[in-house]
């Protein structure tokens, strides 16, 4: 029984990790109504980011953040503004062929600059540091990533509700050329929304980094799981977005624990049966 | 004067018709003038034109943008294998049923992934594809997830020689191209076809015509999975080998045949034919240089879809005004001897 009680746990806090994958995904989603299909290739550089600051540096990842935080979210100004901006419309083609563009386009320089070989970022002591409580095991950088992720969903939905950025986010979300009209600039408000998401994905490929060794061609799976859990959740719901991660992430661990080869399937599976079950998610907040 | 008359065919695209036949005629008697290597690689690019008219038709007609035709790829190449190592089917005839199979697996499919929109699809049929490769190689029967080899025997039973097989397998390529082509052609002129195009151009107006919108992208879907998965019975073929990650490769199957298409044009029967032409001249050209190669591809695409987004076709169609394949109708009259 505490054995099962365990799986659950480790499975929520995993839900943390994707959960972060997933905001940046939903924000750009909820702002522009893009999908990013490099996301998760984005999700990747930013590991490598911190891969080459810790080494160039010699500081813990976490110190990188200074560095990739800010780096990330300068490419994904430069992003919207240089390439993506002009790919919006109401043709759907455009933004989905440029991003997968993209995404090749990653693959192979991080490739051509990293190698194929496995890398891992060094997180110290705090890797294989853990708590127990009444039997139970947990370890501190799982336990970490989910306080970051609640936090970071926690800090998105106070910039989009209670700032004049958010505001900005939320009047172009509701009508581009009527936010125009009053002022602001759509070209500007989507580069910060990109920048900001980008933000975001730094923090998520470094805690990906530490957690597990990478390489330049788990990008496609890390958008597979960001873009579930954002389904799982609803469209648009941040709140959403966390239950959706912690959804997918307790059904890969259960799935782990009846047999490994098992774990990616039931996280697959979890999606499936929430899509034909409830098609908007479970928190929908648009309807789309 | 006389009255206007109302065609489909122009000069140009009879023009074309010919030298499309003595193509053929030519293509069909490679193996008696090509070399092996040769036959090899216009094998692979019949077969890879077939998937660019397939997802064509998918993306630049129905507007469903599969970024997962690769679970039907990968399909198509584990029938063949289960169904001619434990059937005990002739080659062809696995290849065949393997396409019957996959229309039957795709309906499912697209009730639960047709609730997803626009770019969410797309990522859905990703999903889609991942389940299949994780399924496949679960089944250990099949090699799991280091895969297996077609069995001597089986691949024997195609032709006893070695060039016999190969002139065979060449032929099947050739064959499945122009069925592809030909089936993609016949379907849009007909009144499918044209509800289809409607469709393209305005979702709203051709539901507002009586259009049944959600059936039409169902009939293309299992279709084209069909057919799809047939292709990827005819790829394994000349591979004789699979495996999970060759199966359902994302970059194989899906990434090269979507470039293809947005670079000679989405939307138009001509433009996957000439970006298979020009994907397959960059690659022999640029294939030494490996992850460099690819990185142009994807620039090369990015740059077309913003600058060009009718893609190489596109372009010369709106300079020239040509159609090869009369699709649209012209009007006529006695004294515009037209083009």
């Amino acid at each position: 029984m505490i054995e099962w009680v365990g799986v659950i746990v480790q499975g929520t806090l995993l839900g943390g990790l994707y959960a972060l994958f997933a905001a940046g995904l939903s924000l750009i989603f909820g702002v522009m109504r893009l999908v990013n299909i490099a996301h998760g290739d984005l999700i990747v550089l930013a590991a490598y980011l911190g891969l080459s600051t810790t080494m160039m540096l010699d500081v813990h990842p976490f110190v990188a953040l200074i560095v990739v935080m800010p780096l990330m979210a300068g490419i994904g100004y430069a992003l919207q503004r240089g390439v993506l901006n002009q790919t919006l419309g109401p043709d759907i083609l455009p933004p989905l062929l440029v991003t997968f563009g993209l995404s090749v386009i990653l693959q192979n320089a991080l490739l051509e600059g990293y190698t194929a070989d496995p890398q891992k970022l060094n997180g110290g002591a705090i890797e294989t540091a853990s708590l127990s409580a009444g039997g139970l095991a947990v370890g501190v950088l799982p336990l970490l990533t989910f306080v970051v992720a609640v936090a970071m969903i926690a800090c998105l939905q106070w910039i989009f509700y209670k700032t004049s950025l958010g505001r900005g986010f939320r009047a172009v979300s509701d009508n581009q050329d009527i936010a125009q009209i009053m002022g602001l600039n759509k070209a500007h408000v989507f580069g910060l929304a990109m920048a900001l998401a980008l933000a975001v994905t730094a923090i998520a490929g470094i805690l990906l980094g530490m957690r597990t060794s990478f390489d330049p061609a788990i990008g496609g799976g890390r958008l597979i799981f960001g873009f579930e859990a954002v389904i799982i959740g609803g469209l648009g719901s941040l709140w959403g977005t966390l239950a959706g991660g912690v959804i997918l992430g307790v059904a890969q661990t259960i799935g782990a624990k009846i047999d490994p080869g098992w774990q990616l399937l039931a996280g697959h599976i979890a999606f499936l049966v929430v899509l034909a079950v409830r098609p908007n998610g479970l928190f929908p907040r648009v309807e789309h | 004067m006389s009255a206007p008359t109302v065609t489909r065919a122009t000069r140009a695209s009879s023009v074309a018709t010919v030298i499309a036949l003595i193509a053929l005629v030519l293509l069909a008697a490679a193996p008696w003038w090509a070399g092996r290597a040769d036959m090899r690689l216009m094998g692979e690019i019949l077969l890879y034109l077939s998937l660019a008219c397939l997802w064509n038709l998918m993306a630049g007609y129905a507007g469903l943008v599969s970024v997962g035709q690769q679970a039907f790829v990968g399909f198509g190449g584990y029938m063949l294998f289960a169904l001619t190592i434990f059937g005990g089917l002739h080659p062809i005839a696995a290849i065949i049923a393997a396409g019957g199979l996959a229309a039957i697996v795709s309906i499912p499919i697209a009730t639960l992934i047709f609730r997803l929109k626009g770019a969410y699809f797309a990522i859905g049929t990703w999903v889609i594809a991942e389940v299949f490769r994780l399924s496949f190689a679960q089944v250990s029967a099949l090699g799991g997830g280091s895969g297996s080899s077609l069995p001597v025997g089986i691949v024997k039973s195609l032709a006893a020689s070695r060039s016999g097989r190969e002139a065979l397998s060449y032929w099947l390529a050739l064959g499945a191209a122009v069925v592809v082509i030909s089936a993609v052609y016949l379907f849009l002129r007909s009144r499918r076809g044209l509800a289809l195009t409607a469709i393209r151009d305005s979702e709203v107006a051709a539901s507002g015509l009586g259009i049944d919108i959600w059936r039409t992208k169902l009939e293309v879907y299992v279709v084209t999975s069909a057919f799809t998965a047939i292709i990827g019975g005819l790829i394994f073929l000349q591979k004789l080998r699979i495996s999970p990650d060759a199966a359902f490769s994302v970059n194989d199957w899906t990434a090269f045949v979507i470039f293809i298409v947005v670079i000679g044009g989405i939307g138009t029967l001509e433009g996957p034919i000439i970006g298979t032409l020009l994907f397959f001249a960059l690659r022999e050209t640029l294939a030494d240089f490996g992850t460099i190669y690819l990185m142009v591809l994807g620039l090369v695409a990015i740059v077309v879809m913003l600058k060009a987004p009718k893609g190489v076709w596109g372009l010369i169609r709106d300079r020239f005004d040509l159609e090869l394949f009369p699709l649209s109708y012209r009007v006529r009259t006695a004294t515009d001897k037209g083009a």
